[in-house]
């Protein structure tokens, strides 16, 4: 089988290494530039089932602020995104609300959990 | 309740801030505060939703706010005041801290050791001279995020962004995500400013277009943004001719740099570094002026917050050190005080351990002259610690008297001594 070249930045870490893999198909037979071994996992997974954490907010209601911060437990499957945002875009929470709540059990059938990022004391408690 | 005298003060409650106090405390400092500027404790992590945060502290990938979470409940635990809403308006060499606040009014405290994290503000249009008219529509990236994440409205529907500074290439997928339309980030350099890692997730992931060596030529629009025309630069940072583009918008993002905001530190007398626009500091983050410490964005601009929070707990370790130690050596110190017919004595404090050493000699002018024999007199209070002689006085003429070894134990019991010259 003919062997493939092609670059990747990782964005696992804030190091960001740029990354020279050759492939087999969908198997990394060679990569440079990488500073630990979470580059092939990177790869490996941009090629066969491409995630990403989701951040993004949801509506409160009686809460010092009128949003919650909200995010993807794990990395969720990149094609999903915009479904999962407009799925989270129909939540209402009610204040008090705690960091690490569940908003969202098993988004769109992912397994994956919603969960807020922050406490949103009840407006007037003390927080 | 507050108190009136702290171990130490810090000014900023973000990542910094909420480190060192939380350190300080943790060393041994027995009063600790924390005054800010906002509602809440936690700084600009609450407005950063984004994850990325905590991979060297907390081996785990969070979100801003969730970081913070773990401080301000940590902070919670340890008895440390917190003075929310407030703004600190004046600090001095002295360690004198002038606040204000809506609740407890105007304040006028007193530190040991002073932290300084008032992190940094974002540079704006003014600042880099953006020609054009000045329509609504031109934000800082930051003021955009506090609106689009806390506040809950949008700024805009079509974006330019300007500046590849991880603020604005973050903002570029938030917007996307809220259904905004990014139309292009422009970066003056000709490299990428912020993290390759933002470039990938938040600009190529949503095929939002970068250009480097491009800036804004100028802004269109009278009530609000229109358009804005873009140019290339040649390696002289000059536009070169005929490269304009008019990108149609609605709001114009700026992502152009952060500056250390310090105001307070100009107050105190700390040296800045023209370079990085933050205080001078040590190895233990001490400033040019004993006993006031800076950390975080306010010494230079950081790309992680994870460094933010280590400085902040080096900063708090050795402020609460310089703090136990002044307070230790404060009982050993006596202030010299002038009485009756002395205008002053110096030195003006006495270590009461150098009476272990040496004698000890004061010298002082008298307030009118006395023709005749008099005695020079060191007090406490009405306890004599030491006398002398002296056949006249004279304004014009220096006075001195020596504290001997023998007044050792009476000087131990003293708070404070007073010399006076009085006649036989």
């Amino acid at each position: 089988m003919a062997h493939e070249h092609r670059k990747f930045i990782c964005i696992t870490c804030p190091r960001g290494c740029a990354l020279d893999v050759t492939l087999e198909g969908e198997i990394v037979v060679q990569m440079e530039g990488n500073s630990c071994k979470r580059g092939i996992d990177y790869v490996t997974g941009e090629l066969k089932d491409p995630r990403r954490m989701v951040t993004t907010t949801v509506r409160v209601r009686g809460g010092v602020h009128p949003l919650a911060p909200v995010y993807t437990e794990s990395p969720i499957p990149k094609p999903r995104i915009f479904d999962l945002l407009a799925v989270i875009r129909k939540v209402e929470l009610k204040a008090p609300v705690k960091v690490g709540d569940v908003v969202i059990e098993n988004a769109l059938g992912t397994g994956i959990n919603i969960l807020a990022s922050r406490n949103i004391p009840a407006k007037g408690e003390v927080s | 309740m507050l108190k009136e005298k702290y171990d130490v003060i810090v000014i900023g409650a973000g990542p910094a801030g909420l480190a060192a106090a939380i350190e300080a405390k943790k060393t041994g400092a027995q009063d600790v505060l924390v005054i800010e500027r906002a509602q809440e404790l936690g700084g600009i992590l609450q407005q950063c939703i984004h994850n990325g945060f905590g991979l060297q502290i907390f081996k785990k990938d969070m979100p801003g706010p969730a970081y913070a979470q773990r401080f301000i409940d940590e902070l919670a635990g340890l008895h440390i005041d917190t003075l929310l809403d407030a703004m600190a308006l004046n600090v001095t060499s002295e360690r004198h801290v002038y606040a204000t606040s809506r609740t407890s009014g105007f304040l006028e405290l007193d530190t040991r050791a002073l932290v300084l994290a008032m992190g940094c503000r974002e540079r704006t249009r003014a600042q880099i001279a953006l020609p054009g008219t000045r329509p609504a529509g031109v934000y800082t990236a930051g003021t955009a995020q506090r609106f689009v994440n806390i506040e809950g409205f949008m700024p805009g529907k079509r974006f330019v962004i300007l500046g590849s500074g991880d603020i604005g290439m973050i903002m570029a997928r938030r917007l996307t995500f809220e259904g905004a339309k990014v139309e292009r980030v422009l970066e003056i350099m000709p490299f990428l400013t912020g993290l390759t890692r933002n470039y990938v997730q938040c600009l190529l992931d949503y095929d939002i277009p970068l250009q480097l060596e491009h800036t804004v030529k100028r802004i269109i629009g009278n009530n609000r943004v229109e358009a804005i025309e873009s140019v290339q630069i040649d390696s002289q940072r000059q536009p070169i001719p005929g490269t304009e583009e008019t990108i149609p918008c609605d709001t114009l993002l700026l992502s152009v740099g952060l500056i250390p905001e310090n105001e307070l530190s100009r107050k105190a007398g700390v040296a800045l570094d023209p370079v990085t626009a933050g205080p001078f500091v040590d190895e233990k983050m001490q400033t040019s002026v004993p006993g006031i410490f800076a950390a975080g964005n306010v010494v230079h601009v950081y790309d992680l917050v994870d460094w933010v929070t280590q400085a902040g707990l080096l900063c708090g370790r050795n402020a609460a050190e310089y703090a136990i130690a002044a307070r230790k050596h404060h009982g050993r110190r006596v202030r010299m005080k002038a009485g009756d017919n002395v205008r002053y004595v110096v030195p003006h404090v006495l270590d009461k351990e150098s009476l272990a050493e040496s004698a000890q000699r004061l010298q002082m002018r008298v307030t009118l002259p006395i023709e005749e024999p008099v005695w020079v007199e060191v007090m406490n209070g009405e306890e004599r610690v030491t006398r002398k002689t002296e056949l006249y006085v004279r304004p014009g003429e220096m006075v001195n008297i020596d504290i001997p070894q023998s007044a050792y134990d009476a000087v131990q019991r003293a708070s404070e001594l007073s010399v006076r010259v009085v006649r036989r």
